[in-house]
């Protein structure tokens, strides 16, 4: 499946029956150096829009929102350990999160590629 | 007018260049029925007659080195060495700003780093912030930092806590739905604070030296408060007793705050003082207040920056740990300054005159009729009790050029404690002062 | 003739400059580097005489610290010298222009250091009992009885230690009467622009309000559609910054004061720009309920490299019932301090403990005696004409963001900037290179590349001249191109450009002891 975005600028991808959720590259750059990452704890469930990590630079600190429901399986400790790396590869390595959704249909609503990139301009 | 450059030739010209016809044009955007409204003030005053005229007040005042002087309570009379004033007057230092430009404020961020290992270390805790507005202030804070770490709304004061501390504490932490919890205060017996802490509670409050100048070990309460998920944040408002006494961080308190004033700064009726905050590492994005950081510059050379911005208010605005956006810059200059001059050497020794001249006063004390020092152990304050309320001895002694220290019934107003008589001694304290207020003293009584 | 064979130089000699290693101390001439305290002193030496113990015995009870608290100390001399030394690294109002925008460095008189330092003011405690501080309870009336006056208000409360500690104040205010009216749980809502200052957001979470964002308009005002469409039952009231943080007066405040009153809520305004019309309108005319009034930018006491600040708070007759304790009053001719509640008064608790800023006080009573009301209109006249004058002269290579006529404050945004590789930071950085301080930069959030620019009145007509010929001229650098001056500034402040980055990811907040100090340490 491919990579869907929100206007929250976060990208989702689906492995197998899990999302794997990051920041886009857009994002990364107008946060600027990157310098503290905080991550929910694993077994924790949000509801689609709640605040689920914290981004943070040296200028600007901005809340993550969870782009869809579900609990989160598995964090990217390497990216609170090294914050750096979320400049360097935000639509790779530098995932955040990975969630097993409740509700997938909140993945088709969101944008594809195009789209998001029509929409940042 | 002297504070004025502008000329009417330079105020002409330049409203030539802007094109207007004059200064009023420019107000233009305020309602012109309210533009120069009558103000009913004297005019612009001499140097000289200014001096004159803020003497006179002054002169109405008794100042507390005109007296036999044994008041503290929350602030205390210090001698201050000549050279913190003069480098605090320096041009560089007063009249600069906040240091938002590293490159040409490293002489406040260096100080504001030294500042900060002073005091992390004279507390015994790992981080300290760059100062809060005073002890009062930066108790409230710790209580909403622990809040925000704990994720609880229970508050446990102790009864001993200086009262404005507790009252600040109260006014800020009610307001976002916080519960306070205090026992009554009181000079006999211990209080159950560990009985009091709960799984809600987010923090337990004490204090040492505490109000009435009682010490006290807290390791055992930081055991009960972590055994309940809780924090121990111990306030201290004199800050030498850190000198002589174990610190509260090797007692185990997770934020440590206090008020600085007695290194460096005047008693100044009661500010500008600066408040001191310190807590462990892994609260640190967490902690109201600037930071200041070491880093490198363009070239490798070692410099320092305010850091962990994110946490305040310019960036994260409602999100923000705290509204605070001044630190008490000059005050905190004054304490690092006065702190760097004594050493290690110089702040131990300072500590235990202070304790020496409040053995005498309380032994002086104990010997007039009717009077009974409350502790058993002390720093260089303590609690006597007298045969009759404490408010009309200090206001007879006050006639006879004593400022006797805090009646019970001010510092704790209608909790039965008019009896009480809270008195401090320092290094400034001569034999004969305390000799001139154990001799008054039996007089009034 | 009689020869003179002591053949001393007298000119120097041009030689290229790139080719010089590093001098060997780090020192570039007074340019002097200076290590920390903790690496220049010991932990015996100290620079206080304290007298010497006797053998009074100790009643400590026990808790004596056991362990060395690793403070060094410095000899009278190296304290001198080493913050002398750090003191020659800032930059200051009273070497040059420090145009920070919203911050008001004006002019710090010295017979407010002075007066402050007398003992009779100085020298005195806050739990004195009242018949020995009958002088210092005067001072704060008197100061209160100016404020007021200045400000068209009813009441002022005196105990704030700061603009932000003010608003806090104002706020809590707010919340009291509210609460009194037994609207607490309904009105929860508080409106402030987009361009308000960070505090006014963080001041209102801090009582426990949500924050709504107002837009601005074209003109860089509140934007009335947007602000009438947001009023509510649930709104507590508005915060607003008056002249805004654009620096721009607004116009509609009548019209806002009345519609926020009549939806039941109550208007704060933020005084951080008062400067502009102190003498020329007065916020209790503009239907301001409750307003801090920074003495440290207003009043010209020092801002001390950040702080300490003070912050009374005005009060309207619907706010003044809930102001905080303690306060003064005075009976016939005695002073009181009220600490605790009495009469029909409902204060809504303690901003600090003792009374508030008396240092502060003396020195911005100091100021405003010596100017007077006459000297206080005309000061707000020159802040006001020296920032147009800015503004109409810098219009010729930079550009402003909105049509004047401004205020005390001159905005500009980075358009100027485009496609020359030049960002506001580098801009500001150039600026230390050409000797001053950088205005205010990235604020307000509601233009690109905010600067923002406060003469003050403090400025001659010489001084600003030089200073707007200079920034004209890089402004033209950054156009043609010269972007190299731009990023490598500033070449010559005491340190080059800091690593902020590195300091955030890594923090680094106290000094430690060198490793092997510290194993030498643990093996003893």
């Amino acid at each position: 499946m491919s990579v869907k975005y929100t206007k929250e600028h976060e990208w989702v991808r689906m492995d197998g029956d899990i999302a794997v959720i990051g920041i886009t590259p857009h994002a990364a750059e107008q946060l600027g150096d990157v310098v503290f990452v905080e991550l929910p704890e694993v077994g924790a469930s949000f509801d689609q829009d709640a605040d689920m990590a914290v981004v943070e630079s040296v200028k600007a600190a901005s809340d993550v929102y969870a782009p869809i429901s579900g609990e989160i399986v598995e964090i990217n400790n390497a990216i609170v350990e090294e914050p750096a790396k979320v400049n360097e590869d935000p639509a790779g390595a530098a995932w955040f999160v990975k969630i097993k959704p409740s509700d997938t249909s909140q993945i088709d609503a969101m944008m594809d590629e195009a789209a998001y990139k029509d929409f940042i301009g | 007018m002297r504070y004025l450059p502008l000329s009417e030739t330079d105020r002409k010209a330049m409203l030539n260049v802007i094109g207007a016809g004059s200064v009023d044009d420019l107000f233009q955007d305020v309602p012109a029925d309210l533009l120069n409204p009558e103000i009913n003030l004297p005019d612009h005053k001499s140097e000289m007659e200014v001096e004159r005229a803020l003497n006179a007040m002054a002169a109405k005042n008794v100042a507390a080195g005109d007296a036999a002087f044994f008041l503290g309570a929350g602030a205390y009379r210090h001698h201050v060495p000549a050279t913190v004033d003069h480098i605090i007057q320096r041009s560089e230092f007063l009249t600069s700003y906040t240091p938002y430009q590293p490159e040409i404020a490293q002489g406040t961020l260096q100080y504001l780093f030294e500042f900060q290992t002073q005091v992390a270390l004279l507390t015994g805790m790992e981080v300290a912030n760059a100062s809060m507005y005073d002890g009062s202030t930066a108790c409230a804070e710790a209580v909403l930092m622990a809040g925000r770490v704990t994720k609880r709304k229970r508050v446990v004061l102790s009864g001993a806590l200086h009262p404005h501390y507790a009252d600040v504490t109260r006014t800020n932490a009610e307001l976002i739905g916080q519960t306070i919890v205090q026992p009554d205060p009181g000079v006999d017996g211990a209080e159950d604070l560990a009985g009091l802490i709960d799984d809600e509670t987010s923090c337990v409050v004490v204090q040492t030296p505490d109000v009435f100048g009682r010490l006290h070990d807290f390791t055992k309460l930081a055991e009960a408060a972590h055994a309940k998920g809780a924090l121990l944040i111990v306030a201290f408002t004199e800050v030498v007793s850190l000198g002589a006494l174990k610190s509260p961080g090797e007692m185990g308190a997770d934020i440590v705050v206090g008020e600085g004033q007695s290194i460096g700064n005047a008693l100044n009726f009661g500010g500008p003082y600066v408040g001191l905050f310190a807590a462990r590492k892994k609260y640190v994005r967490q902690m109201p207040g600037r930071l200041c950081g070491e880093t490198t510059d363009a070239e490798g050379a070692r410099g320092y920056v305010l850091t962990l911005s994110t946490r305040e208010q310019h960036i994260r605005r409602d999100k923000a740990t705290s509204n605070i956006c001044t630190n008490s810059g000059l005050c905190c200059l004054a304490f690092t300054i006065h702190m760097s001059l004594l050493g290690e050497a110089g702040v131990r020794k300072l500590a235990l005159l202070n304790h020496q001249k409040a053995v005498k006063l309380a032994d002086a004390l104990a010997a007039v009729p009717g009077v009974a020092v409350v502790n058993d152990a002390f720093f260089n304050e303590f609690t006597v009790r007298l045969p009759k309320p404490a408010v009309d001895v200090v206001n007879a002694l006050a006639d006879k050029g004593v400022i006797a220290g805090a009646p019970g019934g001010r510092v704790f107003p209608g909790a039965g404690l008019d009896d009480l008589l809270i008195v401090a001694a320092t290094e400034t304290n001569t034999d004969e002062d305390i000799a001139a207020y154990a001799a008054a003293l039996k007089e009034v009584l | 003739m009689s020869m003179n064979d002591q053949g001393r130089p007298t000119r120097g000699q041009s030689v290229d400059m790139a080719d010089f290693a590093p001098t060997f101390t780090g020192n570039r001439g007074l340019r002097l580097k200076e290590d920390l305290i903790f690496e220049v002193g010991d932990l015996e030496t100290t620079g206080v005489d304290v007298p010497d113990l006797d053998d009074t015995p100790s009643r400590l009870g026990g808790v004596q610290r056991a362990d060395d608290i690793g403070l060094p100390g410095l000899s009278e001399p190296e304290a001198m010298r080493h913050f002398v030394r750090l003191s020659r690294n800032n930059y200051a109002i009273d070497m040059g222009p420090f145009t920070l925008g919203s911050c008001t460095m004006k002019h710090n008189p010295r017979l407010n250091e002075k007066m402050a330092r007398v003992k009779g003011f100085a020298d005195v405690h806050p739990m004195q009992p009242e018949s020995t501080v009958q002088g210092a309870l005067e001072l704060i009336d008197t100061l209160a009885h100016w404020l007021k006056e200045m400000t068209g208000m009813p009441a002022v409360a005196m105990s704030p230690k700061a603009g932000a500690h003010g608003e806090l104040c104002g706020m809590m205010a707010i919340k009291a009467a509210i609460d009194a009216k037994g609207e607490g749980a309904t009105r929860t809502r508080v409106l402030a622009p987009e361009s308000a200052h960070g505090t006014n957001p963080a001041t209102a979470a801090q009582c426990g309000f949500t924050v709504d964002d107002i837009p601005a308009d074209a003109s860089g005002r509140v934007d009335m559609a947007a602000f009438k469409e947001k009023l509510g039952p649930d709104v507590a009231g508005i915060m607003l910054t008056n002249p805004n943080t654009c620096g721009l007066f607004e116009k509609d405040v009548r019209e806002i004061a009345d519609a926020v009153h009549a939806a039941g809520g109550y208007f704060y305004c933020d005084g951080a720009n008062f400067n502009a019309i102190v003498g020329k309108a007065r916020p209790g005319d503009l239907g301001v309920d409750a307003m801090h009034i920074n003495l440290h930018k207003t009043f010209s006491t020092p801002h001390g490299g950040g702080g300490p600040g003070s912050g009374p708070v005005v009060l309207s007759e619907a706010l003044a019932p809930y102001a905080p304790l303690p306060y003064v009053v005075r009976e016939a001719e005695t002073f009181r301090i009220v600490e605790n509640q009495e009469g029909d008064a409902r204060p809504f608790g303690r901003l600090t403990a003792f009374h508030g800023q008396m240092g502060m006080f003396v020195r911005a009573l100091s100021y405003m005696m010596s100017h007077g009301a006459d000297g206080m209109r005309q000061a707000s006249e020159d802040a006001v004409l020296n920032a147009n004058y800015v503004m109409a002269r810098l219009s010729a290579e930079m550009t402003a963001s909105y049509e004047g006529p401004t205020m005390h404050e001159a905005l500009f945004d980075d358009r100027f900037l485009k496609d020359t590789g030049v960002e506001t930071i580098d801009f500001a950085k150039a600026m230390i290179d050409e000797g001053y301080h950088p205005m205010t930069m990235y604020f307000p959030l509601v233009v690109h590349g905010a600067m923002l620019i406060e003469p003050t009145e403090s400025e001659s007509k010489r001084e600003l001249d030089t200073f707007c010929d200079a920034l004209l001229f890089l402004a033209r650098e950054a156009k043609a191109g010269r972007t190299d001056r731009f990023k490598a500034a500033p070449r010559f402040a005491p340190k080059r450009r800091l690593d902020e980055t590195a300091a955030a990811r890594k923090p680094i907040l106290r000094w430690e002891p060198p490793v092997e100090e510290a194993v030498a340490q643990a093996a003893e």
